[in-house]
């Protein structure tokens, strides 16, 4: 009985159901991508949406291998990808669905309040020790990052640390959960954490990218007003030939009523 | 006549029993068979996979590293370029070369150098480009995709680096495997750290284990032993995420609390929640030891005068001392496997373990928080099997020098 309906799903894929879509690709995507597609359905009971993670390189390999429509990814595609893909014959489209901001999170009972990339760098890096140096009381910092294989990982230290290391020996969590736990109950804790993650238990601080002429604390106005730095777009990207396919569900995602999932979610709209 | 039939029957009936038999046996021991023939492969693929590492380039797989030909620098090793591109070396003097500052330079800034449009549709002016930069900056240590390299190669030098060696993996210091262009496998810190996570678990946990132990095979009555034995075998069975949420909500602020340390996540945190996990085995196999003391030595020592104590410090436990250190052994077993818990109270850095009140990073943790990305077959993913043997190896020693240990006692029995 199985096979038989299982045979049937794939004739009716290829007959050529148009409303047939797999999204597949980034953790930090994900939770957006299955509202956006529950909704989805609602609206269009005859569509067909699944939903999967594993990564964005994940997402985009598959995309490369054909075994999805749309990969959700929250990084730009690498060069290395896009060589890989042009080398297949396939031209892929990018689409920008949201935006998420990180924030840098401290223990709520620590005075500072503001500090600059370079702070921040020197912090992350190991090379600044003591909250007094950055005008703290006299504390050891304990940076928190996550885990290297975290895309989270990557991106801040693309944008704050700019490509340098961190310090060897730095304490690595393994999800952002752990990271506000841990910084919630350690005085001179110093984190980074998406901005839906915010809470009470930790305090975000105002970052500065001009050496300390504004600093600009994490917030969704900011974020979309462009004046807060540590903003990463979050993609889908699909095949230029499919795209009459994907097109109604992007464009359901970018309508206002998509972006009002958007916010909801606690990510940063298009618009 | 019925008796005959009756014989016939029992002899058909025991035939047919004979072949079950032979079925049944023939079924044992093809499994027996090919439970060896898959461990012997899960460990052949183990160190297949693991010992990969050291044909891996030290610089990513696809890349190389070139200077402008007037450099005189050939070689360099990881450690070297994983400095230059954190700017903390940053003359050339200090490899090797002329005194002229290095400046390293990432194969994707040079999408900032021109636009787009003018690398051609197929990037085929890329390679022009990218020899036109190399030869622009004396100084420069380009970090280049082997692809797109100039076709003639007069302009640029490529620096060599060879491959990942044993001393790069065992003496190396820095655990940063994801860092371009050169990541860093030392696995020194993981493998002591996991040693010492694991060494001072026992020492928290034998005397108690001990204690609990001595209590219930010598002291405690048969009413007391029916609740405590059932309730430490709860405690072996609880799954180990639990242990390791308890740490992290409970131990880690009471342990920062009470040392009033900068941070929580210390190998002193873990140190006890492996204390409470091995409690349960320790417990178990040395208070069997104990009571499989013979009556008749407990009896001959109180005849003689001794008192209850003395019986116990003098006879039961000497005659169970080969099975106490089984108890010990299985228990480090146990430490040193340990994943989730360790995973989520430890804080996870990778440093050269030097006191129990400082953040540390076990092999087992490791693997399981970075194997899910690692792309497969690519050095990251080499050096985690590699990791994945080390346990094993050490894994292998604890087991068979408790099997050692056990069969001591059995022959002394």
């Amino acid at each position: 009985m199985k096979k038989i309906v299982f045979s049937l799903c794939l004739l009716a894929v290829s007959l050529g159901m148009a409303n047939a879509q797999k999204i597949k690709g980034s953790d930090t995507v994900l939770p957006l991508s299955q509202k956006e597609a529950e909704n989805y359905l609602q609206k269009h009971p005859d569509a067909n949406v699944t939903v999967t993670g594993g990564g964005s390189g994940v997402g985009i390999s598959a995309l490369l291998e054909g075994t999805t429509d749309i990969a959700q990814s929250s990084r730009r595609i690498k060069f290395d990808e896009r060589n890989k893909l042009k080398t297949a014959g396939k031209t892929v489209k990018e689409v920008i669905i949201a935006y998420d901001a990180l924030a840098v999170v401290v223990h709520p009972s620590n005075p500072v309040k503001k500090l600059t990339r370079e702070q921040l760098e020197g912090i992350f890096t190991g090379k600044i020790k003591n909250w007094k140096e950055v005008g703290g009381p006299d504390m050891k910092i304990v940076p928190y990052s996550r885990e290297t294989s975290s895309g989270t990982y990557e991106f801040f230290k693309e944008s704050v640390l700019k490509h340098r290391n961190y310090m060897s020996g730095i304490m690595s969590m393994p999800a952002t959960g752990a990271i506000v736990q841990s910084v919630s109950q350690t005085p001179g804790a110093i984190g980074y954490i998406g901005l839906a993650y915010l809470a009470k238990e930790v305090q975000a601080v105002a970052v500065s990218y001009d050496q300390g002429a504004t600093y600009v604390a994490p917030s969704i106005e900011h974020a979309k007003d462009q004046t807060y730095p540590i903003v990463r777009p979050l993609y889908y990207y699909y095949e230029a030939k499919s795209e009459a396919a994907v097109k109604p569900f992007i464009d359901y995602v970018l309508s206002d009523e998509g972006q009002a999932t958007v916010s909801g979610l606690g990510y940063v709209t298009v618009k | 006549m019925n008796t005959d039939k009756q014989l016939k029957f029992r002899n058909t009936a025991r035939r047919g029993a004979k072949w079950l038999e032979r079925g049944v046996e023939g079924l044992f021991t093809a499994s027996g068979w090919v439970s060896i023939v898959i461990v012997l492969l899960i460990t052949i693929f183990l160190f297949k996979e693991g010992f990969g590492l050291f044909q891996s380039p030290t610089v990513e797989k696809g890349y190389v590293l070139c200077v402008h030909p007037s450099n005189p620098v050939e070689r360099l090793n990881a450690s070297q370029i994983k400095h230059i591109f954190d700017y903390e070396t940053t003359s050339w003097s200090e490899v090797g070369g002329a005194d002229l500052e290095i400046r390293p330079f990432r194969f994707e800034e040079i999408f900032d150098y021109y636009a787009e449009e003018e690398f051609g549709p197929d990037y085929e002016f890329l390679p022009d480009k990218l020899a036109e930069v190399v030869a622009g900056d004396e100084g420069i240590l380009a970090f280049l995709p082997e692809q797109y390299l100039p076709a003639d190669r007069s302009g640029i030098k490529i620096v060599e680096a060879g491959n990942i060696t044993v001393t790069d993996f065992f003496g190396g210091r820095e655990w940063l495997p994801t860092s371009t262009p050169a990541p860093q496998f030392g696995a020194l810190p993981l493998i002591l750290g996991t040693l010492w996570v694991s060494f001072f678990a026992i020492l928290i946990a034998l005397p108690l284990g001990m204690g609990v132990a001595i209590y219930m095979s010598e002291l405690a009555g048969e009413r007391m032993r029916k609740v405590l034995k059932p309730a430490i075998e709860l405690l072996a069975g609880i799954p180990s995420v639990v242990y390791g949420f308890f740490g992290l909500v409970v131990i880690v602020p009471l342990v920062q609390r009470a040392f009033d340390l900068p941070v929580g996540e210390t190998a002193f945190a873990g140190c006890l929640i492996l204390a409470i996990m091995a409690l349960p085995t320790i417990i178990t196999v040395a208070e069997d030891a104990m009571r499989n003391t013979p009556l008749a030595m407990r009896e001959a020592s109180l005849s003689l005068g001794a008192t209850q104590w003395q019986t116990i410090y003098r006879v039961v436990i000497p005659y169970a001392s080969s099975g106490i250190s089984a108890a010990i052994v299985l228990g480090i077993g146990r430490a040193v496997g340990e994943t989730m818990a360790v995973l989520m109270v430890t804080g996870n850095a990778a440093v050269m373990p030097t006191s129990l009140f400082e953040p540390i990073r076990t092999i087992p943790a490791t693997i399981a928080a970075e194997l899910g990305e690692a792309p497969a077959g690519g050095a990251h993913y080499q050096s985690l099997f590699l990791l994945g043997c080390i346990l094993f190896l050490i894994t292998l020693v604890i087991s068979v020098s408790a099997e050692l240990i056990s069969k001591k006692q059995r022959q002394a029995v």
